[in-house]
């Protein structure tokens, strides 16, 4: 592997001004499930590792039935489906963090790790953006707030700028009558990347027969993970119906832009696109049932 | 050459002090610096298990830990495990079971075994399968491994 420094920030204010003058060969180390094997496969060069788990804010955990929660960048994904509050209040974001990877890498990583290494095929990104995630981030000039959906900008690349790291994320509470679910498709039961994955959250009327409200995502469709901004607005306001699904299914498959490699041709993803929509939003729609 | 750290951490219960370098893994560490070669080097990628240690509690792919980050930490490898006498339950079992051929996954295998004991005592077919989903072994087939780890259950809870 490269030879880099390393250094055990104990403080935000330590780590962003690291970041800021070390320039972008300085990289955030948290769980580095993802940084560590980049670096040593020649994917990433990088000349000092700055490790942010000594970091209080990064390692906040913290649900409120009315404020929602606070998911501090570095949290392990064994940590946020140990919460049983957490797993009842975003099912969704819960199938992604039991599925990245097998048990040793979920003991080191993170849902901010998935975010910040933005793969296109994520699996945690999808469930984020259908939960409404803000992205809190630290630079030299302060702290801002960004949308999750626009965080990722290409493969590998974020809109972090320099000088600047992910601290938590910020998910609302959910609406009462509401559920989410994310799934994959991989040709084995586990311990592989997603060749699509889908998530989507529902709100449903107090009957839970109307659609209020919806949100859905993809991966491994597109350069990011991409919010399907008209598939999830078609859904307002109309009857939980095959038809209904059918629709924001086709709306889905309209924005995927898939390519093909290895784990898959065009051809299967976009039709993927169509199935897993589907079963997401209808997995979703039980849950809110259940 | 490249500046070493210096770092102090618990390794199967007894503090040890090493120099690194900052991108020497915590497996690189373990094999090279300390010449505790149990844990193995398969893909070096966090794919296969076979560099499967428990730190603090917790267990991880060694070869995805940098050494520097245990300073202070704690980490159990599978030369802690038996002891001087008497192998440790999991080991009796995955012998009385012929859970390993070639042998290169099995202190993978073990330790991962014996992370999800310390956790689950009582563990279904199901869970031990998907807990040991990170670990490969091209020899078994799993079946004899998984047999290993029940066992090893009914032994270490009874």
């Amino acid at each position: 592997m490269q030879d880099f420094s390393y250094v055990a920030a104990q403080t935000l204010s330590e780590a962003v001004a690291l970041l800021d003058e070390n320039g972008e060969k300085a990289r955030i180390l948290a769980g580095g499930t993802d940084l560590i094997v980049n670096v040593r496969e020649g994917r990433r060069d990088v000349d000092l590792m700055i490790d942010v788990k000594s970091v209080p804010e990064v390692n906040v955990l913290d649900y409120d039935a009315n404020t929602g929660l606070t998911l501090g960048a570095a949290v392990e994904c064994y940590k946020i489906y140990a919460v049983d509050a957490i797993c009842d209040a975003y099912p969704g974001l819960i199938d992604a963090t039991k599925i990245i990877g097998g048990t040793a890498i979920q003991g080191r990583a993170g849902v901010g790790g998935n975010l910040c290494n933005a793969s296109p095929a994520a699996d945690c990104i999808p469930p984020l953006i259908v939960l409404n995630t803000t992205c809190v981030i630290a630079g030299p000039n302060g702290e801002r707030e960004l949308p999750v959906e626009q965080f990722c900008t290409a493969p590998g690349q974020t809109a972090l700028e320099n000088g600047e790291m992910l601290v938590s994320l910020k998910i609302p509470a959910p609406a009462s009558n509401s559920s989410s679910f994310y799934l994959r498709f991989i040709p084995r039961n586990e311990m592989d990347i997603a060749v699509v994955g889908a998530g989507a959250s529902v709100t449903l009327d107090d009957a839970k027969e109307t659609i209020v409200s919806a949100r859905i995502a993809l991966a491994a469709v597109a350069p990011t993970p991409l919010f399907a901004e008209e598939a999830s607005t078609l859904l307002a306001g109309r009857e939980v119906s095959d038809a209904a699904i059918d629709d924001a299914a086709q709306a889905a498959q309209a924005i995927a832009r898939p390519i093909s490699d290895m784990r898959g041709t065009a051809e299967q993803r976009t039709h993927l696109v169509g199935v897993l929509t589907r079963r997401a939003l209808n997995g979703a729609i039980q849950r809110i049932r259940d | 050459m490249a500046r070493k750290s210096h770092v102090q951490t618990t390794i199967n219960g007894e503090t040890v002090e090493f120099l690194c370098e900052s991108r020497q893994s915590l497996l690189e560490v373990l094999r090279d610096e300390l010449y505790l070669t149990g844990a193995k080097e398969g893909c070096n990628n966090g794919n296969c298990g076979a560099c499967s240690v428990i730190l603090d509690g917790r267990l991880v792919n060694s070869c995805l830990v940098l050494g520097v980050e245990t300073e202070g930490k704690s980490v159990e490898t599978i030369e802690g495990l038996a002891d001087p006498d008497k192998l440790h339950p999991i080991q009796d079992a995955f012998l009385e079971n012929a859970a390993l051929q070639c042998g290169i996954c099995t202190p993978g295998f073990i330790m991962s075994a014996k992370a999800l004991l310390d956790s689950n005592p009582n563990p279904t077919e199901h869970e031990i399968r998907y807990w040991l989903a990170g670990n490969l072994c091209r020899c078994t087939g799993y079946d004899k491994i998984v047999k290993a780890v029940m066992d090893a259950a009914k032994e270490t809870s009874a």
